[in-house]
């Protein structure tokens, strides 16, 4: 009788998660399958779906005091968008197999669709949406450098060199298209993120009509409050004076995006708690045990209640411009934690409890490893480092 | 209208795109890579061809007809003999290679003669600390027929938690006996024998009604007090305690 | 854009559909055969495996776990499991204990009392259902894991990506991420033995019996027999996966 050589490390994390265990669970349940990566990957593309979204509003629904953000708000989606497949092939068991996904996708799995979606983002809307708004400056960079970094930007200019008015005036329908198509696109982005856990009927803290769409109005929320942090701290390093005009209307969308994804989520636990299927009772002692800290103070209080107080004194007449600015900061950093919570409370939280329903289980989360906190800071950090190059490299005020 | 030079730059990008993924799917790369049934018909393929670890006890008899005919006749005919010897498709290969165990302690055979309410009624169980402690199993009970040296007295050897709960119960001086008949062949072959069980209101009425002076029992009038039912329809037999 | 311009864009979409019409034609015509169907003398379209449980049965011994970890390599730590047992207590006032008989150790000396106010005790073996109707199959990515012919669910451990949806999607929590190959594992009704004629090796082990193997294209089986004799249920019956693991005098408190 040959025994496998289990990894001494996750012998030790399931040894521990185990003699955590209160009541009854499968015994298969002791392991959390999808951990601290899985949390951190809707984090990110909700972040490029809501960046985008704030962008479209500019180009679609001529919301002109939005438009001093707009490149910037592009810039942050694609910064992000590069990330965002890396927690994903790093948390799988096989990552050099992760290329099947597109040779072998199996139609009936939400899953199989995500390459797909990934790939139409990455280049139908965000590079040529890119491409279309930077075409210009390429072109003048290019005339303007010389030897191999002037040959980049050729080629980033596709070797295009029409700068005339009638060039420029399709750049500018072409990148309308291009944002009508991007905002269904930034829905399928994050929506299908939202339809993998809401489509698990085994799990009903997952299982969910609304799961799709509040997924996507929380991401909404993330996108414009990172985009407000991003301008903010561009323009402090830049020492260059905010837009106020603009970063007023931002918070205005952004306090109308809190209430709405607030109102969503609402109506889901409400909904369920009305409902009070059999999963009630332990989903109940998971929301006021376990879940507690990260869901009611964390996500609710600080990541929601918070930042929505803050804004809503932020949208008064009286304050100064200053201590505006402070609040309109405050309450988007908040919010990022709200939200990255919201993520780990749907994740993990739907992993704590048994499909018995008769237990509750637990994670702890590795501190160095592929699965560990130390992975997902990185993989946080990450995006903020290409976009310091970007924003160095290309202009973020507008061009037209 | 000549078309914008954006949508020729682009449009040769894409070009590009499609054509070397055209190449890679129609030339480059085998047709197996892009679908999963000749992969799946490949992995049922290597499944079968895993090697067993059980051989089946079938397979034993072919070289054990003596052990196999002596268990068939005993109360173990049904367990496989690995389940006791280990997986032996090993030794069933290759008999002198390696011997399967020969399990003699006593601790192996309370995995299932222990007693634990949970086993179904009938199963026969031991309480290890007091059914000959220290001694081994297999000096009393050839594992292969394990029929007791000595028969079974006590119901409790196989009904021990109908015997504990009524131990613990207001009936517990009430014998086994008093209401259920027991021949003795339901003590070598329990099913081909099964005890009585009382019929009607009237044999707890022996004891229970009225009339029944004699008997320190509880009494009821028989004729009213539940008159439509088997007194057993309400009170468990074993533990007929009123109120918890 | 003018109409000209338009109907100069739309005739592209013709050689564009050529293409495409092309493809798929080229995709159908490559000799991908389907799911083995025939392998040497097995042919697997004549089977259509099943299982029965009769929980009257099970005394809890827990050897069809020990003997499943054997038979198939299955690591011997309590944290994975392709089939496991349960015990279930059930009091007067209705709460319901649920305990994982193979995740304890072994048994002692001591026995557990008996309660007096205990309704109901009895053990449950759990498996993977080989559902007719597998939500696992159904979410896999890759195709990976797949119902064969004759009713079994596998795992293609070479193109597993690991990705734990199928672990996620299944009820049952049948299923567990094998340690050393890092892909989706489970309970394969033991393929390898029932293609050879041969029982699971957790139906080989039991017992009592409690567990029993059969064909549900097989007229004269066990399998039928206990199909016909008892009150069948399974688990979770609302969530549609219709399972192939039938149980006879399964308590309504069994989840």
């Amino acid at each position: 009788m040959m025994n496998i050589a289990v990894d001494p490390g996750l012998v030790e994390q399931l040894a521990h998660q185990l003699s955590q265990v209160v009541g009854f669970i499968y015994p298969n349940e002791v392991e959390i399958q999808w951990a601290i990566l899985i949390v951190v990957y809707p984090y990110i593309t909700g972040i490029v779906a809501g960046a985008f979204i704030l962008a479209s509003l500019v180009k679609v629904f001529n919301v002109v005091e939005v438009q001093p953000i707009y490149r910037l708000a592009l810039l942050t989606a694609l910064a992000f968008m590069l990330i965002a497949g890396m927690p994903l092939n790093l948390h799988l068991g096989h990552p050099e197999r992760s290329y099947e996904i597109f040779f072998t996708p199996q139609p009936t799995s939400a899953m199989a669709m995500f390459g797909f979606v990934y790939l139409w983002y990455l280049t139908a809307v965000l590079l040529v949406e890119v491409w279309f708004e930077y075409r210009v400056h390429f072109i003048q960079m290019a005339e303007r450098t010389k030897g191999f970094v002037g040959g980049i930007y050729r080629v980033l200019s596709l070797f295009s060199s029409d700068v005339s008015p009638e060039a420029i005036a399709f750049d500018k329908k072409a990148s309308k298209f291009v944002t009508v198509i991007g905002i269904p696109s930034a829905f399928l982005l994050h929506g299908y993120v939202g339809f993998i856990f809401g489509s698990i009927k085994a799990n009903p803290w997952w299982s969910s009509v609304l799961m799709p769409i509040v997924f996507l109005m929380s991401a909404i929320v993330s996108g414009i409050a990172m985009v407000m942090i991003v301008y903010t701290v561009l323009n402090l390093v830049r020492k260059q004076k905010i837009d106020m005009v603009c970063l007023n209307k931002i918070g205005l969308f952004l306090l109308v995006a809190i209430i709405v994804d607030f109102a969503l989520e609402a109506l889901d636990q409400i909904h369920r708690i009305y409902q009070a299927e059999e999963s009630i009772h332990i989903l109940g002692e998971l929301v006021s045990g376990r879940l507690f800290t990260s869901l009611v103070i964390v996500q609710l209080l600080i990541g929601m209640a918070v930042p929505l107080v803050l804004l809503v004194i932020a949208r008064m007449q009286r304050i100064g411009d200053d201590l505006r600015r402070l609040l309109y900061f405050s309450s988007a950093l908040l919010l990022q934690i709200g939200i990255f919570s919201m993520r780990w409370n749907v994740v993990i939280g739907g992993q704590l409890y048994s499909k018995s329903f008769r237990g509750l289980m637990e994670y702890k989360m590795e501190i160095t490893g592929i699965e560990s906190l130390m992975m997902a800071l990185v993989l946080l950090a990450l995006p903020f480092i290409i976009l310091t190059f970007l924003v160095k490299v290309l202009p973020t005020e507008k061009a037209h | 209208m000549k078309i914008p030079e954006q949508i020729k730059r682009l449009g040769a990008v894409l070009g590009a795109v499609i054509a070397v993924v055209l190449l890679l799917r129609l030339v480059i790369l085998p047709a197996d890579m892009f679908s999963a049934k000749p992969h799946q018909a490949a992995k049922v393929v290597r499944e079968m061809a895993k090697p067993p670890h059980y051989a089946g006890m079938t397979r034993c008899r072919e070289c054990h007809a003596d052990i196999y005919e002596t268990k068939y006749a005993g109360h173990h005919r049904n367990i496989g003999c690995e389940n006791c010897h280990g997986a032996a498709a090993e030794h069933a290969a290759a008999p002198a290679s390696t011997k399967p165990p020969l399990p003699t302690e006593r601790e192996f055979c309370y995995t299932c003669h222990a007693f634990d309410p949970s086993r179904p009624n009938g199963f026969p169980q031991i309480s290890p600390t007091e059914h000959n402690p220290g001694k081994k199993c297999i000096r009393c009970h050839d594992p292969h027929d394990p029929v007791p040296p000595v028969t079974p007295s006590e119901c409790s050897a196989c009904h021990g938690t109908i015997v504990q709960a009524k131990a613990a119960s207001s009936h517990a001086t009430v014998e086994c006996t008093t209401c259920h008949q027991v021949a003795e062949q339901h003590f070598v072959d329990p099913h081909s024998a099964l005890p009585t069980k009382p019929r009607d209101r009237e044999f707890c009425g022996q004891c229970h009604g009225k009339d029944a002076t004699e008997v320190a029992a509880p009494k009821v009038d028989m004729t009213s007090h539940g008159s439509a039912y088997k007194c057993w329809d309400c009170h468990y037999p074993h533990a007929p305690e009123m109120k918890r | 854009m003018n109409k000209r311009d338009f109907l100069k864009g739309a005739a592209l979409a013709i050689p564009a559909a050529g293409l495409l019409q092309t493809l798929t034609r080229v995709a159908e015509g490559e000799d991908l055969s389907t799911a083995a169907t025939m392998t040497g003398d097995y042919d697997a379209t004549q089977h259509w495996y099943g299982m029965g449980v009769d929980i009257d049965k099970c005394i809890g011994c827990n050897r069809c776990v020990e003997a499943c970890k054997t038979e198939n390599n299955v690591p011997q730590e309590p944290f994975f499991f392709r089939t496991w047992i349960e015990r279930y207590t059930i009091k007067a006032d209705g709460e319901v204990t649920v305990a994982c008989v193979s995740t304890q150790p072994a048994r002692g000396e001591e026995t557990p009392p008996v309660d007096p106010d205990v309704l109901r005790t009895f053990f449950v073996p759990k498996l993977c259902n080989q559902c007719a109707n597998p939500p696992c199959v159904q979410v896999c990515p890759v195709g990976a894991t797949f119902q064969s012919v004759d009713g079994v669910v596998l795992v293609d451990e070479t193109r597993c990506i690991g990705c734990r949806y199928c672990i996620q999607a299944c009820p049952y929590g049948a299923r567990y991420l094998n340690p050393e190959t890092h892909t989706a594992d489970k309970c394969t009704f033991c393929y390898h033995r029932i293609t050879k004629g041969l029982q699971p090796a957790c139906v080989e082990v039991c017992p009592t019996q409690a567990r029993i193997f059969g064909d549900f294209k097989d007229e004269a089986s066990r399998l039928e027999r206990f199909e016909r004799m008892n009150q069948i249920s399974v688990l979770k019956p609302d969530m549609n996966t219709r399972p192939k693991v039938r149980y006879a005098h399964l308590d309504g408190e069994v989840r």
